[in-house]
């Protein structure tokens, strides 16, 4: 069952752009990637778009959909109506590069900010042991494919461009949380999250949260708990909860501080 | 991304870096190999097409396979080792399997060490999961996102080295001095600007050729450049009429037939079953399985509870073997609607259980196919999905035939054989991406201040063929030359091949290569993906033809080839590879045969019939 769709497409580079109108047959079952693909194959061979894996899994294809955040190839064509007009812009935060394709080495400039993981030596036998619950809660964290969307929508950096520097964003703020609730690191990254990443400046209004395609609570499960962690490193009520499922209660002894 | 600015249409602007090892791919390999390359004391450059962090092995789901025997003390290397060559059919380079069943356990162990967080069993171990073909639970595996686990954990320990990346920049050619590498050339995707990397050790690190195909998990960037970079530079490559279909690929809708469902799903307890709600494996069971294979559902459903006393589900045989048994239940017209078969877990495990094991399939179906997987079954078929075949090289240094080259992952042959096993690839990239990241680096380090050096003029000619598509009036689309390639690989060297169908697909690509060289791009050279693939192309169809040539050659059924009119193994083509290289005037491919390695009596015990 195919039908015409109409889609208007951004179209520039650095020095300025518009949206262009394009009509393009689609099919039963396809995503706005699938669509974006059948124009510059056939209307516009240099059409850029960033693209890997089309399925939702490498994070390559980022770009905003009728205004809202999403990933090119997770978003289907019958989400909408067949007479709509479908508006596709590249992420707002980043510089754009051409067309839907933006500069995203903010992004990997703040990723060398982080302190890495800092495990212990091995058990005599050479191996380690960690419990399944404990792994989980990191686990949720590792699930980010990196598609940047959460960086794209946080209203700290969206039209702060003076915060950049100062603020690493909710992606980095899920490692950090990550990396706190591993049961073997050794480093303690509180201050410094609070402090250079810029936690402080996140006002927990979950618009991360609400992007990500991975459904990762940002907010709730790591940011939250990472502000409290931050806030009482005495008294943490979260710690509290923690021994109830089960996370590692992890506090001051034992860690260094980077 | 890069920070470079040069005008989209500007012609000039050269950029130069000097490294002692380049490595071209960020994939598990290539980012394993830059590692490597680092600790071992290399200045090292990591170049990749995509962004860090997309590579195809972002995708890898089901796991690693790795004899830590953390589920069964039994295991061990010479097991995995035993499996890894009965998959193969014996093809495989003996001392590539050896040395990956024996190193596979640390590299994964070393991944843990940086940070990845990997499944655990009761005792708190790296859980093991089963997979096709492995005679134990064996593959470590993070739910079905085992590559996302592995790739962020490698990319966040290059970031931490401090190890330069060249991201969206794509390497076209390949300088040498005399018979030795000394550089490697390219272009930023953002600008368009030209690379330039002089450096005595390339490593080819770039994955598989699997967008020749039209149906196929794999993507765009899986062009085979590294396959045809090295065929260029004069090395060989082997093995390359075997590719594997995978067999379960999803079929509907059509924008998405193809896209990978975990072999997991299987090793989890999913079944296979027709249109008449036959489970049809148990009528498809070679003899070369029969003793480890089970012959009834009541000893296939106790297997996944009981491994010592009863055999593995037909299910379960290796990939080559499902593939055909699917392909040949769809021929005979009991396939479903969509023309797949059914892929069932939802009649056989609980919701949450799928949930909890199979987080990604259940979302990629939800999400893409409106198909609750917990409460009805997937339609599947078989898909393009891997190469076993790649560049020959040493099986202890992963060096070519060339001197300071060598390739390492999916772009590598030898180690797979005919087939290669799930899980059996993450493990590859591991264990040979840091045995190449220290060979590269030796061999540098011994030259001293005597490094190869790069020709101008070769630079110069370099970056004139990469402009060519510019120059072009009124020449075709390279997008309709893809997908006229695509689907004449597909419908004439795909899972069942015959020498009529195969000698069409030769002539074919010769069609094609003349339409290519009369291919034209429209704009500029900012971001331009026409331009991309106009460039790629070449490669897709050097290696197109590889595959072609050696599978017309190849006159028996083995592996990932399947050969109509010749339908069983032979046992003379058992003990040799077929090498491919490009010929002498550089427009095509010469074949030659060449004798498998001998393999070592005391490792020959390991297949005496017991
Ligand atoms: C959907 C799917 C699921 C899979 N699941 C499993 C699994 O569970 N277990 C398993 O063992 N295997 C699995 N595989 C296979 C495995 O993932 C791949 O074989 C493996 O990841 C390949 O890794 P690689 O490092 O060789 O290449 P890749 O990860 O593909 O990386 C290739 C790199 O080379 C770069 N590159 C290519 N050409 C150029 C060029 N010209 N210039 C510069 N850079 C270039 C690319 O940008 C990329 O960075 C799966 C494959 C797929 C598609
Ligand atoms: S919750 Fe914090 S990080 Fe997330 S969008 Fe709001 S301010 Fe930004
Ligand atoms: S946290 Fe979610 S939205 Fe943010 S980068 Fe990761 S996957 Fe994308
Ligand atoms: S293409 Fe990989 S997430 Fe969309």
């Amino acid at each position: 069952m195919g039908y015409d769709l109409k889609m208007r497409i951004w179209r520039g580079d650095q020095s300025g752009g518009d949206l262009e109108d394009h009509t393009v047959e689609v099919s039963e079952g396809e995503v706005v990637l699938d669509a974006l693909h059948r124009v510059q194959a056939t209307q516009a061979g240099d059409l850029a778009i960033r693209w890997n894996c089309k399925a939702g899994k490498c994070g390559s294809c980022s770009a905003e959909i009728n205004g809202k955040p999403r990933l090119l190839c997770m978003t289907r064509l019958s989400d909408f109506d067949t007479s709509e007009t479908i508006t596709v812009t590249p992420m707002r935060t980043f510089p754009v590069i051409r067309d839907l394709v933006t500069d995203v080495s903010f992004n990997y400039e703040k990723a060398k900010e982080l302190p890495s993981f800092a495990p212990p030596p091995r058990d005599a036998d050479n191996k380690r042991r960690m419990q399944q619950i404990d792994v989980e809660r990191g686990q949720e964290f590792r699930k980010c494919i990196e598609c940047f969307l959460c960086q794209n929508t946080c209203h700290v950096v969206r039209d702060h461009e003076e915060n950049k520097p100062a603020f690493a964003g909710p992606r980095f703020f899920l490692r950090y949380a990550e990396l706190d609730m591993h049961p073997l690191d050794t480093h303690d990254r509180r201050e410094l999250a609070q402090g250079a990443a810029g936690l402080g400046m996140c006002n927990i209004t979950k618009c991360c949260t609400e992007v990500c395609p991975e459904g990762i609570r940002i907010t709730d499960n790591a940011i939250i708990p990472m502000k409290e962690r931050v806030v009482d490193r005495k008294y943490d009520p979260l710690l509290t909860i923690g021994n109830l499922i089960g996370l590692r209660n992890k506090d001051t002894e034992g860690r260094r501080e980077v | 991304m890069t920070g470079n600015v040069m005008s989209g249409d500007g012609t000039g602007g050269m950029e130069r870096h000097t490294y002692d090892v380049v490595v071209i791919g960020a994939g598990g390999a290539g980012l394993r190999a830059a590692i490597a390359a680092h600790d071992a004391g290399a200045r090292t450059a990591l170049v990749c097409k995509s962004l860090l962090g997309k590579a195809h092995t972002v995708m890898a789901e089901g796991g690693i396979a790795a004899a830590m025997g953390n589920r069964w003390p039994e295991d061990n290397w010479e097991v995995h080792f035993r499996d890894t060559m009965r998959g193969g059919k014996m093809l495989n380079n003996w001392r590539m399997a050896q040395l990956h069943a024996q190193e596979a356990p640390e590299r994964v162990m070393e991944l843990e060490d940086w940070g990845a967080l990997f499944d655990r069993t009761d005792d708190g171990l790296i859980s093991q999961r089963d997979f096709g073909g492995h005679k134990y639970a064996r593959l470590a595996h993070v739910g079905d996102r085992t590559g996302l686990e592995m790739i962020r954990t490698l990319q966040q320990r290059a970031v931490e080295l401090g190890i330069d990346v060249f991201m969206e920049c794509t390497i076209t050619d390949l300088f040498k001095d005399g018979d030795k590498i000394s550089g490697a050339f390219g272009y930023w995707r953002e600008s368009g600007r030209f690379i330039t990397f002089e450096a005595p050790s390339v490593i080819l690190a770039t994955g598989g050729i699997g967008k020749s195909f039209k149906v196929t998990s794999n993507s765009w960037e899986y062009t085979g450049d590294g396959h045809a970079l090295a065929m260029r530079a004069g090395a060989s490559l082997i093995n390359m009429e075997f590719v594997q279909f995978h067999p379960t690929g999803m079929v509907w809708p059509p924008s998405v037939k193809g896209l990978l469902v975990t072999e997991s799903v299987r090793g989890d307890g999913g079944i296979l079953k027709n249109s008449e709600g036959e489970r049809f494996m148990f009528r498809y069971i070679p003899e070369f399985f029969k003793s480890e294979t089970a012959d009834t559902i009541e000893e296939a459903d106790r297997w996944y509870e009981d491994k010592k006393n009863n055999r593995r589900p037909p299910e379960l045989l290796p990939r080559d073997e499902v593939a055909r048994a699917i392909n040949s239940e769809i021929k005979a017209g009991r396939g479903t609607p969509h023309g797949g078969i059914y892929l069932d877990i939802a009649s056989r495990r609980t919701p949450e259980f799928i949930r909890k094991r199979l987080p990604s399939m259940y979302h990629q179906f939800k999400e893409l196919a409106d198909v609750d997987i917990t409460a009805e079954p997937m339609e599947i078929g078989p898909t393009c999905h891997y190469v076993m075949g790649g560049v020959e090289v040493d099986a202890d240094t992963q060096e070519s035939a060339i001197t300071g080259l060598y390739a390492v992952g999916e772009c590598s042959g030898g180690m797979h054989g005919s087939n290669r096993l799930g899980g059996n690839s993450l493990g590859d990239l591991l264990v040979f991406g840091k045995r190449a990241g220290e060979a590269a680096t030796a061999y540098g380090s011994s030259l001293g201040a005597d490094r190869p050096k790069i020709d101008e003029a070769d630079v110069k000619a370099a970056a004139e063929s990469a402009l060519a598509p510019f120059e072009v009036e009124g020449g075709e689309n390279p997008y309709t030359i893809q997908s006229d390639l695509q689907q004449s690989m597909n419908d004439l060297v795909g899972i069942i091949r015959t020498a009529s169908e195969l000698e069409e697909s030769l002539s074919e690509i010769e069609a094609f290569k003349t339409r290519a060289k009369a291919m034209k791009v429209e704009g500029h050279r900012q971001y331009n993906p026409g331009w991309h693939l106009a460039i790629d192309l070449r490669n897709m169809l050097i290696v197109s033809e590889c595959i072609a040539k050696a599978a017309l050659a190849r006159e028996e059924s083995r592996g990932g080839h399947t050969r109509d009119d010749f339908p069983g193994p032979d046992a003379v083509w058992g003990t040799k590879n077929l090498v491919v290289n490009l010929n002498a005037a550089g427009t095509g491919v010469d074949l030659h045969e060449k004798p498998l390695p001998v393999m070592p009596d005391e490792l020959k015990t390991y297949f005496e019939e017991k």
